[in-house]
């Protein structure tokens, strides 16, 4: 187990330069940054070379990027365009997303494995079909028009939750951007384990353990459950990651200042230490996000412990 | 029992956050009233909150707040009165005596005196601070040296043309002629600093510190800044309201949104896509008033193909087959209005404003306009590209209308495209280096209000903001001389004299006027813009 772990940790180098590397370049390839940091007006030529020169943009790009990741592995990202230190935005940022993502992870769990379940033990029967339906209606729906319709809906019609989360981004608050950010993860989740639920049923493990005459409510926690889950425990794991990155939606229409938002900013200002600080972190969390998934694995299936 | 327990811990968190959602905290801008702090939307700065470091709406509108300069503009008329000001005097229109009010102070104590400008105006014109609207300076003597355009070494720090001849007063000497010089002292990069700015750089940037109505509470960056009223504010505008709290949007409809949810006070920005139902949602607490933005179309006129002779006819051809009426009308739901000249309505009659200045060339006439571009040889390679930055500002809607208005007048479905380029930084950065092939979207916010900020930065040759690279002789010499000029009667007439020499080679096409906008809740009163579109805080009532 431990060789193993250790042979995932070294995997994981190569696919995080890789990643840096790319976002790196195709952040450089968007052109000049100082070229819009002075409005409708062009910079006058000697303030741009010196802000060319504080943001280190005068040097080619491989030697930037070597300085850069020098950096970042002495725990500095660089400066925003604003002054402000990207682990300064980091640090504002990633623990409203966070607060956002585990939200969204647990109404995912909570919701989409008791439907799942529900669903795959009647299978063919009415409440199956009708849950079958909404998915099918939740993943056909972009998330910005769910977003945008409860937000109109609860928000201002209804007035039972206030259409923009507040800067503290309390988990309260996050209920509804976190119901939004997990609707369509929420119907694959539950697709998911419907589908692994129904094939296992007839598994001769299971007959054994009815035939035992253990409760019913025993073999499909223990027994039926545990083993259908591998699939599902797969694609919440690496949806961790998904969420994080792909907040940029609903954080904006929810007004939520976090990762997404900060991402979005940079990319409008081509602020390259901003986007590569952000990715890098992104990226390591769905390393790490993966490593643990490959890891469940074992405690759910001792079968793959020793793969 | 692993997995059992699990799940039973992951159904308790759940449930905690479900009830947590149900009785989430009660802490937004509608609550009690009493204090009468408003809430309003706003953006993140994109730099610095150093006055002479913002060149941006957003920044601008903590500075309006916060400091207060020599003069300021008048936020019903626009006119530059004095206002730290006690007097500026001039006999040559290059050297200026300026005596500052006595009583003044920062809000930490501290005096306002000359040097509190002239320290802050030296920072801003020092290379080595990095300060973006440093070419504000650019007027004053010896500006060459503290900030040498060819990059070669700084060698002064400080302007040889500002002195500080008294506790009140100083002097300004300028390179060259400039009548209205004192007018433009109403701009935020020319407020004072004080002293805490310079010991205690980066703390001041936390919690900047001014002389303005308003006093900054707390900050936190990227998301929320509260404003608390100045109580000992020596000046006559103080703040008719306790405090304003500025709350980042993401977007401008989740803040239009939260209006109408109450959540939120006061929207300066309303969303392009709520512009038809503005009217029913809020009633007469919209606001749609004139602002000094003008929208151009400018040619690179670095390209042969747009600057040859005869080719002012295929200018001109473009700009009649433009129908700025209707696009206004559909496009912009009257938010703007067409351009017959320039300038700007805000300027007034008196201020060099001049309807129809442009003529018929503005006027929507698609037989003339086919007949001019025909002889003018046709449209260069058979098509125009009209570039914009498609990230900002739904340019992409009105681009689409004005080539359709082109292609209808041209007979021709091919005649006119839009250039979408992904961000503005790359817009800009397409600009600078002139890569563009055919016209592109020009915006200009004045930044004081006069007729010399429509004109000279944009199309005096090798100006700051001359994009297009458009340049002549004869608009070159009439500018020079307005400037010189003394009385600003005749100024006027010389700027305009000027613009008429850009309309008969139709250096830009003028396209419309921008007008602000803003919705706010029934709490408040007294609301309204000021020129440059930014809603006058300090006179809003709430309650």
């Amino acid at each position: 187990m431990g060789r193993y772990v250790v042979r995932r940790l070294l995997q994981m180098v190569p696919v995080f330069v890789g990643a840096t590397l790319l976002i790196f370049l195709m952040v450089n390839v968007m052109g000049d940054p100082v070229a819009g940091l002075c409005g409708q007006r062009q910079c006058d030529p000697a303030t741009a070379a010196q802000l060319k020169k504080e943001f280190g943009l005068d040097k080619p790009v491989w030697q930037q990027y070597l300085t850069y990741m020098g950096n970042v592995f002495t725990g500095d990202f660089g400066t925003a365009f604003n002054g402000q230190k990207v682990t300064e935005l980091m640090s504002t940022a990633f623990p409203v997303t966070i607060r956002l993502t585990i939200v969204a992870i647990l109404i995912e769990i909570v919701l989409g494995i008791s439907l799942g379940v529900i669903t795959g033990l009647r299978r063919g029967k009415p409440v199956d079909t009708v849950v079958l339906l909404v998915t099918l209606v939740v993943i056909s729906i972009p998330t910005f028009v769910t977003g945008l319709l409860l937000q109109l809906l609860l928000g201002v019609e209804w007035g039972w939750i206030k259409p923009s989360v507040s800067s503290d981004a309390e988990f309260g608050e996050l209920f509804v951007p976190g119901l939004v950010l997990a609707s369509v993860s929420l119907a694959y989740v539950t697709r998911l384990t419907r589908t692994s639920i129904a094939e296992n049923r007839r598994a001769d493990y299971v007959r054994t353990a009815i035939a035992k005459g253990l409760p019913r409510r025993r073999v499909v926690t223990r027994h039926l459950l545990r083993n259908s889950l591998i699939p599902v425990v797969t694609f919440i794991g690496t949806d961790v990651g998904a969420l994080m990155g792909g907040a940029i939606v609903t954080e904006r229409i929810f007004n939520i200042h976090g990762v997404g938002y900060q991402l979005y900013q940079g990319i409008l200002r081509q602020n390259t230490q901003t986007v590569v600080g952000f990715v890098t972190v992104l990226v390591l969390v769905f390393l790490v996000a993966n490593l643990l998934v490959d890891l469940l694995y074992a405690v759910l299936d001792p079968r793959i412990r020793y793969a | 029992m692993r997995g059992v327990m699990g799940v039973r811990w992951v159904v308790g968190a759940a449930a905690v956050a479900l009830v947590a959602s149900g009785c989430g905290g009660d802490d937004g801008g509608g609550g009690s009233g009493g204090d009468g702090v408003l809430t309003a939307s706003w953006g993140d700065p994109q730099n610095p909150l150093e006055p002479a470091n913002t060149n941006e709406v957003q920044g601008g509108k903590v500075l309006d707040m916060t400091f207060r300069g020599l003069k300021r503009y008048d936020p019903e008329t626009g006119k530059a009165n004095d206002m730290l000001a006690e007097k500026i005097e001039t006999t040559d229109s290059q050297n200026f005596t300026v005596t500052v009010k006595d009583g003044w102070t920062f809000s930490n104590g501290e005096k306002v005196t000359a040097k509190s400008f002239v320290d802050a105006w030296n920072y801003a014109a020092s290379l080595k601070n990095n300060q973006k609207n440093a070419y504000f300076f650019s007027y004053i003597d010896g500006f060459t040296k503290t900030h040498p355009e060819d990059g070669s070494a700084q060698t002064a720090d400080t302007l040889s043309g500002l002195k500080v001849t008294g506790p009140l007063t100083f002097t300004i000497r300028l390179s060259q002629k400039f009548s209205t010089f004192p007018d433009t002292l109403g701009y935020n990069a020319f407020v004072p600093l004080p002293q805490a700015f310079f010991t205690d750089h980066a703390g001041w940037l936390k919690k900047p510190v001014g002389n303005g109505p308003y006093t900054i509470d707390s900050y936190t960056k990227g998301s929320q800044m509260s404003l608390k009223k100045w109580d000992a504010y020596p000046g006559t505008d103080k703040a008719q309201n306790g405090g304003v709290t500025l709350k980042v949007y993401t977007d401008n409809n989740t803040a239009y949104t939260d209006l109408m949810a109450g959540n939120l006070d006061l929207v300066d920005d309303v969303p392009a896509t709520q512009l038809k139902n503005v009217k029913n949602d809020l009633g007469d607490r919209y606001l749609n008033t004139p602002a000094g933005i003008i929208q151009t179309l400018a040619f690179p006129f670095y390209d042969q193909n747009w600057n040859k002779a005869g080719s002012e006819k295929l200018r001109k051809g473009l700009s009649m087959a433009i129908n700025r009426q209707q696009i206004t009308d559909t496009i912009f739901q009257k938010t703007r209005t067409p351009a017959t000249d320039w300038t700007s309505p805000v300027l007034g009659a008196d201020g060099g404003y001049k309807a129809g200045l442009c003529g018929d060339a503005c006027q929507y006439n698609p037989t003339e306009a086919k007949k001019l571009i025909q002889e003018a040889g046709g449209l260069p390679g058979g098509q125009v590209k009209i570039s914009y930055n498609a990230d900002t500002g739904s340019h992409k809607d009105w681009v689409d209308a004005v080539c359709n208005s082109v292609n209808n007048a041209l007979g021709n479905e091919k005649a006119c495209v839009g250039n979408p380029i992904g961000t503005f930084a790359d817009f800009r950065n397409q600009i600078t280096q002139h890569k563009m092939s055919g016209p592109f979207r020009a915006g200009w916010q004045m930044d004081y209000p006069l007729i010399q900020n429509f004109l000279q930065p944009l199309y005096y040759t090798d100006a700051s903001s001359n994009d297009g690279q458009w340049s002549n002789k004869d608009f070159d010499k009439l500018v020079d001389q307005a400037n010189a000029s003394t009385d600003t009667a005749k100024a006027v007439e010389d700027f305009q004299k000027a613009e008429e020499v850009l309309r008969d080679n139709m250096g830009a096409i003028p396209l419309w006027y921008q007008n602000g906008s803003a919705g706010y809740s029934d709490r408040l009163s007294d609301v309204k813009l000021n020129p440059f579109s930014v809603p006058v805080y300090n006179e809003i009532k709430v309650g």
